[in-house]
């Protein structure tokens, strides 16, 4: 074991561990302010509104994140509309392909999250709110939202954690994040098990980080439960 | 005559092949007690959830204070509001105490009491907050402000929500056994508050098994049975001298159980 390569690569790798936690963080919020529309449609009365985010929920959890990924990097480029578009300086840069495909990713399995959260807050608090005057928006901002966002907390957590170790795949369309710059390391010292084992404790450090905010925003917001 | 505070014209509801109500007729006055009694099925929290459109009536008028509700058919048969801004307006003047309470548990009471003043009547919260004060004092619970409902007894999430009520200073509040979720030791204090709110003259349809409280409080008492009302009148006289068989049947079993027990 080449112990001085771990700790001559650690600034390198470190610098690596910020763009994943940075793409984690980044889709992670787009995701979920599209998944919440998105459930909102799921749960409708209205059978057309229930269909419309259908395709985009079955196409995102039904394929390969890899696949995903790889669509959006070579397959934007494809159209002219696209390349002659002001988005094309970010969009073809892998950093932003990369959100793209996370973030439609993470959404898919946040609205059903959410949408499961949604469906199990209690009617009896819905009718609560309808006998006092609510309208329908303010229900769903003042009652079924906050509270589908806090029964939803500990399973998004999951998901979060499950994006994180996702993330490893830009490292295929040359994103430097933290598996990337294990894997450009390796190329040129040889050292796949040094390497890899430190970007392993480096994604449990991140992994703990994570779970530990979630921790302390369900305190927070959770707080209204009994103890125990 | 006197405009009824609340009136209800031949009203009709449907599970299903199952016909709950048959056709219902009931006017109440203002400041009138009225209490809903009869058996499980008798359909007497069906009815009191169709007069706020809490479940939608297959047939039937509702009118109150002189306005009728503007109803139109749904695709499945039954009525709904036709005009959400008049439901909307309508159901803030109506209170409902639910059986289970139904709390809002991610607030504290002070927060389940403001809700609907701050965000429905617009009030400026400073003032709405002042008023929630009174009235959790009102029901005794002024030391429970910061509390969350899961860590409140039932009879005092049942008061909790009684204030929730009040604090839209609806003109008739509609209470649906508001005593069958608590256990029997609690059911006092709830009954308690609410014989308050009768003797302040308050517009209220109960639906209870509490009879001895129905006797007391209430000016009148509907008996339904299977859809109908089967007996209606003064309590002096249906807990005295019932016509019906029916109604002779059921005060026999219920007015035998001890205070505080129900179902």
């Amino acid at each position: 074991m080449n112990w001085q390569v771990m700790i001559d690569s650690f600034p390198a790798l470190a610098e690596g561990a910020l763009i994943t936690l940075e793409l984690v963080v980044i889709s992670g919020i787009l995701g979920v302010l599209l998944a919440v529309p998105m459930a909102m449609a799921r749960v409708s009365p209205r059978p057309w509104l229930r269909a419309l985010p259908l395709a985009h929920i079955y196409f995102f959890r039904g394929t390969p994140l890899l696949v995903q990924i790889y669509l959006v990097y070579y397959g934007l480029g494809q159209f002219e509309a696209v390349r002659d578009s002001v988005l094309w300086p970010y969009l073809r840069e892998a950093y932003w392909c990369a959100i793209i495909a996370f973030t439609l990713n993470t959404s898919a399995y946040t609205a059903e999250i959410l949408r499961g959260a949604i469906q199990s807050v209690p009617r009896g608090e819905v009718e609560a709110a309808e006998t006092v005057g609510m309208s329908p928006a303010l229900i769903w901002r003042r009652i079924r939202l906050p509270r589908a966002f806090r029964i939803a907390l500990p399973a998004y957590s999951n998901e979060v954690i499950l994006m994180l170790k996702g993330s490893a795949l830009a490292s295929t369309i040359t994103l430097m994040d933290l598996t990337g710059v294990a894997r450009t390391i390796i190329a040129r010292t040889y050292t796949p098990v040094e390497l890899f084992l430190a970007a392993g404790l480096l994604y449990v450090v991140l992994a703990f980080l994570i779970l530990g905010g979630f921790r302390l925003v369900e305190r927070r917001l959770n707080r209204h439960l009994q103890p125990g | 005559m006197e405009q009824a505070a609340i009136e209800l014209r031949g009203i009709k509801k449907r599970f299903g092949e199952l016909e709950v109500i048959k056709g219902i007729d009931l006017a109440a006055r203002r400041g009138e007690v009225i209490a809903l009694i009869g058996t499980s099925g008798s359909g007497k929290s069906t009815l009191l959830r169709c007069i706020n459109l809490l479940e939608a009536p297959d047939e039937g008028e509702i009118i109150f204070d002189g306005e009728a509700l503007d109803l139109k058919r749904g695709r499945d048969g039954t009525l709904h509001a036709a005009n959400r801004e008049q439901i909307t307006r309508l159901r803030a003047g109506i209170g409902f105490v639910f059986q289970n309470f139904n709390l809002w548990p991610h607030m504290t009471v002070l927060d389940n009491v403001i809700e609907a003043p701050v965000h429905v009547l617009g009030i400026p919260r400073k003032q709405a907050l002042a008023e929630a004060e009174t009235l959790l004092e009102k029901v005794g619970l002024a030391e429970k402000q910061r509390t969350y409902p899961a860590f409140l007894s039932g009879g005092q999430q049942q008061r909790a929500a009684i204030a929730r009520t009040l604090a839209m200073h609806p003109a008739v509040i509609l209470l649906d056994e508001p005593t069958s979720a608590l256990d029997p030791e609690l059911v006092g204090e709830v009954l308690g508050v609410i014989r308050q709110l009768a003797e302040e003259g308050r517009t209220m349809l109960i639906v209870t098994h509490e009879m001895r409280f129905a006797r007391d409080v209430a000016h009148r008492v509907v008996f339904l049975h299977a859809g109908r009302i089967e007996e209606e009148g003064p309590p002096s006289r249906v807990f005295g001298n019932p016509r019906s068989e029916r109604c002779r049947a059921f005060l026999a079993t219920h007015l035998a159980e001890p205070q505080g027990e129900s179902n």
